[in-house]
């Protein structure tokens, strides 16, 4: 690089540990009412009951862990895509204090049963005005750095993140609007089938737009960056982000399959769902296509594997959601431990391996200095790969299981040949499972937690001169 | 490859273009539905909660209920067999937020008003454990030592229009915020009407399984797994009846099979009538689940209890 950028890595730093100390907890959390589920006697009421942890588990990992390490990676990938300084450094740092105490206020509100109780909208109504101002904050210094940029082309990344900026911003204001009594209780404006319908074109889309979107942007500008290798079509690039931008917002209906929302919503939003399947597998193919003839990276560069695997388990969760979305299929997993099992392939294959490949290769080059073991990479590799795959095959046993013998009529009397407690006392052997499935996913993580932090603490001061 | 002079150089373009692009689906999906009626209906029979059942909604919110409960009956067969009627657009109308949720650990609950007594909901409550020796459902024994606040209540029943009496809010004062999930159970489904019972015998019918051995043992096996929770493991009466006694709640004297029969298949409905008695109700039906085998079953388990007397 001719010219020399003085890069403002502070913020960076800030979010990416802030989103590895609340990630460890959340998921922390998840292990334990992975518990619950099979020993109701560790709800020890009120504060920790499933019913209240269960938020917290959720609501952490969604904003303590996966929006803090976005926000990280972004004013990374922004800074180095515009090769331009972030454009206000120190409102980014507002925004991290700001940041930790809304986690912190957030989980204890959980804690104490303040909830809208909308799915990944739980938070109270002060918190999601904190979330408003927070989201704000991101978009201006963002915007800000890729209107000063220097690069004159918009890379890839950059289109999904704008993308990102602006869905999340329109789903959380709308869903969140309410009447508030007090401080601590509001009720949606939205009432009964039309609150359903709202709730869920938010809830998938929220799936779509941190979820998926922000960790494609990271996918296409760290796998080429720890590979070496261009993007293999941009020509593809661009009708996948189109055609995925444009075609998520029409499929929350398929959260709500069989329910009394009009059947033309339904069918609209499964169609839609049916057509997902081609913007998902173009980055599937994009990813796998740049892999060209250098397969052989999967052994010799470490990240490779956490970046192939990831797009993988994003191309089948992107085969399963569709499938999911059908009726003959819904009727069935609907309500089931399937949905879990779905969940976690995306949140712990897709997003937390990527995220986590991304954390590898930015954290050693923010604070100046090496990885401090890829070894113990290696080991959280293993450990989150077989801790997820146990997680989810063993869900999805149980699902099909409990929709099986839901739905199972006995052909002698046309009597339902189960009563709901017969299919509960068969879950037992499954959720222990998924217990041992996320221990090791746990530790997995932990070992990834302790690399990051031995990293940072080996960490140089920076030169203001940046090579890359 | 794009050209320089191309949107992917010009953020502010590529930003609108996106803002539109992501306002489409929106528009059709959510929006415009938000303007059509379909999307608002309300039944006839449907009431505003009370000022008591809005605190038990708080309460079932406040606790996520919702994760492991659903409020939505799917109109498939064999759903509409286990849970009753299937759940209509229009049941919903005061529902701010909706609660039809996502995961069944639990059964879903949108028919559960009127199943069970109120005795049972406060024993279930306090340990589930002791109902269903294998259920995982948190114990809520401990919302007992919470009072409501009155105050607090009127304001939100204010917040959401509902109407009430000065009356129905200071009755509030003595309540436990177990006494208002208890109140809120018990409305939930009760504006869809109960649709009529096919009879599974005919009146009249004898028990084809009377003089059969394996019945009784069959009946005593179904028994402790679903009746001896409610009518105690010896039959002894506790929830329900005690039916080991000859004296029948709602029959004069000796009961028919066909009577017992059909006692267990429908169960009772609050008010219902019997030979001119008022039923109270409490006793879920178990027709669906079981078939006419295991009912005869049961009811000669129930007939060696007589005997042993
Ligand atoms: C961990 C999941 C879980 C949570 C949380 C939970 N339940 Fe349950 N619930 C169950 C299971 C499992 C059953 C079936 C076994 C039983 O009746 O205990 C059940 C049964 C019930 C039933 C009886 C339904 C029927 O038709 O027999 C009611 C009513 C109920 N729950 C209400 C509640 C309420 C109200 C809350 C919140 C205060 C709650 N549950 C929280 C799992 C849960
Ligand atoms: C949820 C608790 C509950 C369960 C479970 C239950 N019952 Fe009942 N049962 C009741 C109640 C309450 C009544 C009284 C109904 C009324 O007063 O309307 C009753 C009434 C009866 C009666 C009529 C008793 C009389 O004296 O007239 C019979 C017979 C009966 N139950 C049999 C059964 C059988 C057999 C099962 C198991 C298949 C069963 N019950 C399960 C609560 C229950
Ligand atoms: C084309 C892409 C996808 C489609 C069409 C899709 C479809 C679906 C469907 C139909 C359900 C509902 C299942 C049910 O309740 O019966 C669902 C649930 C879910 N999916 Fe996906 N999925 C896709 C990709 C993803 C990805 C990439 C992730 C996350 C990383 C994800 C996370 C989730 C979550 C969190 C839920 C649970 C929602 C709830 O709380 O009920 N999905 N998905």
């Amino acid at each position: 690089m001719a010219e020399s950028v003085a890069y403002e890595w502070k913020p960076v730093k800030g979010f990416a540990l802030s989103g590895v100390f609340w990630g460890a907890v959340s998921i922390l959390i998840g292990l334990f009412i992975s518990i619950q589920m099979w020993k109701p006697e560790w709800n020890f009421a009120p504060y920790l009951t499933y019913g209240r942890l269960r938020a917290v588990h959720v609501n952490g990992l969604a904003f303590g862990f996966a929006v803090a390490e976005i926000f990280a990676l972004s004013y990374y990938i922004v800074q180095r895509l515009t090769r331009t300084r972030l454009l206000f450094p120190k409102l980014a740092m507002v925004q991290l204090y700001i940041f930790n105490v809304a986690i912190v206020a957030a989980a204890l509100s959980l804690l104490a049963g303040f909830t809208q109780s909308k799915e990944y909208a739980e938070l109270e109504w002060p918190l999601d005005i904190g979330v408003v101002i927070l989201w704000v904050m991101f978009a201006v210094n963002v915007f800000g750095t890729i209107i000063k940029r220097k690069e004159e082309q918009m890379y890839i990344s950059l289109w999904y993140l704008i993308a990102t900026v602006i869905a999340v911003a329109v789903l959380y204001i709308v869903n969140n609007l309410a009447i508030p009594v007090g401080l601590f209780k509001s009720y949606s404006i939205f009432a009964g089938v039309n609150d359903a319908n709202v709730e869920w074109w938010y809830g998938h889309n929220a799936v779509g737009f941190v979820f998926t979107t922000p960790i494609l942007a990271l996918f296409y500008y760290y796998l080429p960056k720890s590979t070496g290798l261009p993007i293999y079509s941009h020509r593809l690039s661009i009708i996948a982000f189109w055609s995925l931008v444009f075609a998520y917002l029409w499929t929350g209906a398929h959260h709500l399959v069989y329910t009394p929302l009009p059947d033309w919503i339904q069918t609209v939003g499964i169609a839609f769902t049916m057509f997902m399947i081609a913007p998902s597998w173009g980055s599937v193919v994009n990813g796998y296509y740049t892999m060209g003839g250098n397969w052989d990276k999967m052994n010799t560069n470490y990240l490779t594997k956490f970046f192939i695997l990831g797009i993988t388990f994003y191309g089948l969760q992107t085969l399963q959601g569709p499938t999911q979305g059908l009726r003959v299929v819904s009727q069935l997993i609907h309500y089931t431990d399937w949905v879990p099992g779905h969940v976690h392939m995306g949140t712990m294959g897709w997003v937390a391996l990527t995220v986590c490949a991304a954390m590898y290769y930015t954290i050693p080059k923010v604070y100046n200095t090496e990885l401090h073991s890829v070894k113990l990479a290696n080991v959280h590799f293993w450990l989150v790969l077989i801790g997820q795959l146990i997680f989810s095959i063993s869900m999805w046993i149980l699902g099909v299981q409990q929709g099986a013998m839901w739905k199972a009529i006995s052909p002698e009397d046309g009597s339902l040949t189960y009563t709901f407690m017969e299919s509960v006392v068969k879950n037992y052997p499954y959720w222990q499972m998924r217990t041992f499935g996320g221990a090791l996913f746990t530790l997995g993580m932990v070992v990834f937690a302790y690399n990051v932090v031995m990293t940072a603490l080996k960490g140089k001061p920076a030169q203001t001169a940046e090579g890359r | 490859m794009a050209k320089n002079n191309s949107i992917y150089s010009k953020p502010i373009v590529f930003s609108v273009i996106v803002t539109v692009a992501i306002l489409i689906g929106t528009a059709v999906m959510m929006v415009l539905p938000m303007f059509s009626s379909s999307m608002h209906p309300k039944l006839e029979k449907l009431k505003p909660y009370t000022a008591l059942e809005l605190a038990g909604r708080d309460v079932y919110q406040e606790n996520g209920c919702f994760y492991c409960h659903t409020q939505t009956v799917r109109p498939l067969k064999a759903e509409v067999m286990r849970y009753g009627e299937y759940s209509k657009a229009g049941e919903f109308a005061y529902d701010q937020p909706f609660l039809w949720g996502s995961k069944r650990t639990g059964p879903d609950i949108a028919r559960i008003g009127g199943k069970y007594t109120d005795k049972w909901h406060y024993k279930h409550f306090n340990d589930p454990r002791k109902l269903f020796q294998g259920s995982n459902m948190p114990g809520y024994g401990w919302l007992a030592d919470y009072q409501l606040d009155p105050g607090e209540t009127e304001a939100r029943m204010k917040a959401l229009g509902f109407p009430y009496t000065k009356e129905d809010i200071d009755a509030l004062s003595d309540k436990t915020k177990l006494d208002a999930l208890v109140a809120y159970m018990q409305a939930l489904g009760t504006a869809v009407p109960k649709p009529p019972k096919v009879p599974m015998i005919a009146a009249g019918d004898k028990n084809p399984f009377a003089e059969n051995a394996n019945a009784v043992s069959d009946g005593k096996k179904i028994y402790e797994m679903n009746c001896a929770a409610c009518h105690g493991i010896d039959a002894k009466g506790d929830i329900g009846p005690d039916l080991t006694d000859f004296e029948w709640v709602y029959v004069a004297g000796p009961i028919g099979d066909d009577t017992l029969f059909f006692m267990i298949a429908d169960g009772t409905k609050k008010d219902q009538e019997f030979e001119g008695r008022k039923a109270k109700g409490g006793m879920p039906s178990w027709g669906e689940f079981f078939g006419k085998k295991k009912i005869w079953s049961v009811v000669s388990y129930i007939r060696s209890l007589e005997e042993k007397k």
